[in-house]
């Protein structure tokens, strides 16, 4: 879909040979941190930008040559919710849907069906000014479901958003990713991507640096991590190797704090064995955590340098 | 077909943003009302003019300056909607690529023509007299509209090719006062300097204003019209390529 495309604002490479394939009906995440290229990718994606050399087609359009011809067949949610703050949440929906060209009936019709499919309708005729930030990225992203598009850009769809609409939006995600739709969002969040994604692309300066399912890419960088820590330091040792055969590398540890870091596939499935084998061996704990590779992690086992 | 329902649906969204926010018509016409008394009676008594009454010879200054000065609201408006991220929406879509530019200096013609209306008859209220037939009437505002649609289009190529709505707040300003001034709307030219004079006889604004003047107050018109009319039309086939690159281009 996307091949050796790059792009840059005067001397700042804002992306540099990227090829990225997203299958239809998947959902892919663009993992990287702020400046690293997401957001211009997208714009080339949604014919907001032209690239500098390379092609990129999208849902079988050249987002360069035939920008025409596409645009009925995206939708795009960015990062600041683009609706327009004066009107209300059923004037922004059917305005879009008439530049759409669905014919006014059509696009009334819509509005009500997307009001209520996001749990908008108690709001529908207030002005969006009075949204919560939630409210404002559902709008948002009904907006870019008005035409039925085929593919669907999500830029940091939840970025600044509180847990609990963060989840909601999720859900709205989830739920258009099970209808079919091609998807592609970016995202800071490795959780994200993780809850979201069938693949992540992982993006630094403008490049991708790895790329396959979540479980894939974690398990390059390390997966999940069983953190133990024994109450006697001097079992430190003995600790680390009951525990080393669940692990997908030899477990490193610290014998001065008691701590031995588990390397391993999935958390969740050997915890209980773990603790199980310790106990069996008669090695107190004094705690145990499971704890998820941050995208910190994920930049530093890739690139060497922290995610900033 | 499209083109032009993609147009009257950005006037349409525009003109119910003007409903939600009357302050920026209030302010929009409090201004230009504002010059209007100031200049009748702080330096009216003190300006020496061709006509008897300074106010027969403002009002068409005013009405001139007050589409120039409402033309900014273009500029300002456009790069407000960008910041917002409304544009790249606007851009995603299957809509003419015109349409938003379009939209928009037709909206800010017609609350142009609203204020100047308006103008019209505060100038009324304090004296004004109109002197000429209703045909020169039409044709004067007629032409002050169209000139304020010209502008309009300058206006948004500035709003597109800055960074975002405070600087095309201030780089709306620094053209348009030397152009307002230094012209035939609070003064007669014939005492400026006489490389500014050249300047003001043949700016764009003096013309127009010229011409407005004329009309209504019933003298010949001869070429001014024309003059006008050709300034109008050239800066429309320029500028109005001008903004759509500057929309298409924009990053």
């Amino acid at each position: 879909m996307v091949s050796g495309v790059s792009k840059h604002f005067g001397a700042v490479e804002a992306l540099r040979d990227v090829d990225l394939e997203v299958d239809p009906g998947t959902v892919t995440a663009l993992l990287g941190p702020n400046g690293a290229g997401k957001t211009t990718l997208v714009r080339v994606l949604t014919t907001l930008l032209t690239p500098d050399s390379g092609t990129a087609t999208v849902a079988g359009f050249d987002v360069a040559r035939e920008a025409t011809a596409l645009r009925p067949h995206i939708g795009l949610a960015g990062q600041n919710a683009a609706v327009d703050e004066h009107l209300t949440g059923r004037e922004n929906l059917e305005l879009v849907g008439r530049l759409y060209h669905v014919g006014k009936r059509a696009a009334r019709a819509r509005a009500q069906e997307l009001l209520e499919a996001f749990d908008l309708t108690d709001a529908a005729d207030r002005r969006v000014k009075t949204y919560s930030g939630g409210m404002r990225r559902r709008l948002d992203l009904a907006a870019s479901l008005v035409a039925n598009p085929r593919m669907l850009f999500f830029d940091e769809p939840t970025v600044g958003l509180d847990p609990r609409s963060r989840q909601a939006l999720w859900k709205e995600i989830e739920a258009l990713a099970a209808s079919g739709v091609t998807i592609l969002l970016t995202t800071q969040y490795m959780e994200e991507a993780d809850a979201l994604a069938d693949r992540i692309a992982v993006i630094d300066h403008g490049h991708i640096i790895a790329e396959g399912s979540p479980a894939e890419l974690k398990a390059r960088v390390g997966g999940d991590m069983v953190e133990i820590m024994v109450v006697d330091y001097a079992k430190t040792p003995a600790a680390a190797l009951a525990v080393a055969p669940f692990g997908i590398r030899p477990p490193e540890m610290d014998i001065h704090s008691g701590k031995v870091l588990l390397p391993v596939e999935s958390g969740v499935s050997v915890l209980a064995s773990v603790i199980r084998r310790l106990d069996d061996a008669k090695i107190a704990i004094a705690d145990i955590a499971l704890r998820r590779p941050t995208l910190d992690d994920v930049f530093l086992r890739l690139t060497g340098h922290a995610a900033v | 077909m499209n083109t032009l329902s993609d147009i009257m649906m950005m006037i349409k969204r525009n003109l119910i943003r003007y409903t939600r926010l009357p302050q920026l018509i209030v302010f929009s016409t409090i201004q230009p009302v504002l010059f209007l008394l100031l200049f009748t009676y702080v330096f009216g008594g003190a300006i020496t003019t061709p006509i008897a009454e300074y106010i027969d010879f403002l009002l068409p200054g005013i009405l001139l300056q007050t589409v120039l000065f409402g033309s900014m609201q273009t500029g300002i408006a456009l790069s407000d909607d960008m910041s917002r991220g409304i544009i790249d929406r606007f851009r995603t879509l299957p809509m003419a690529r015109s349409a938003v530019l379009a939209g928009r200096t037709i909206t800010d013609s017609l609350r142009n023509m609203f204020v100047v209306l308006l103008m019209a008859g505060v100038g009324a209220l304090i004296g004004f007299r109109f002197q000429g037939s209703w045909l020169a009437a039409l044709a004067a505002f007629g032409i002050a509209l169209l000139f304020g649609f010209a502008f309009s289009w300058v206006s948004a190529t500035i709003g597109l090719s800055v960074k975002d709505t405070e600087t095309a707040q201030v780089a709306g300003f620094i053209w348009i006062f030397p152009l307002a001034f230094a012209s035939s709307i609070f003064v007669p030219i014939e005492t400026m300097p006489v490389a500014l004079e050249a300047f003001a006889r043949w700016s764009p604004v003096t013309v127009t204003v010229d011409a407005i003047r004329a009309l209504s107050l019933g003298q010949p018109v001869g070429d001014l019209l024309w003059y006008s009319l050709a300034w109008i039309l050239g800066i429309l086939i320029v500028f109005i390529p001008l903004a759509v690159w500057r929309y298409r281009r924009r990053v």
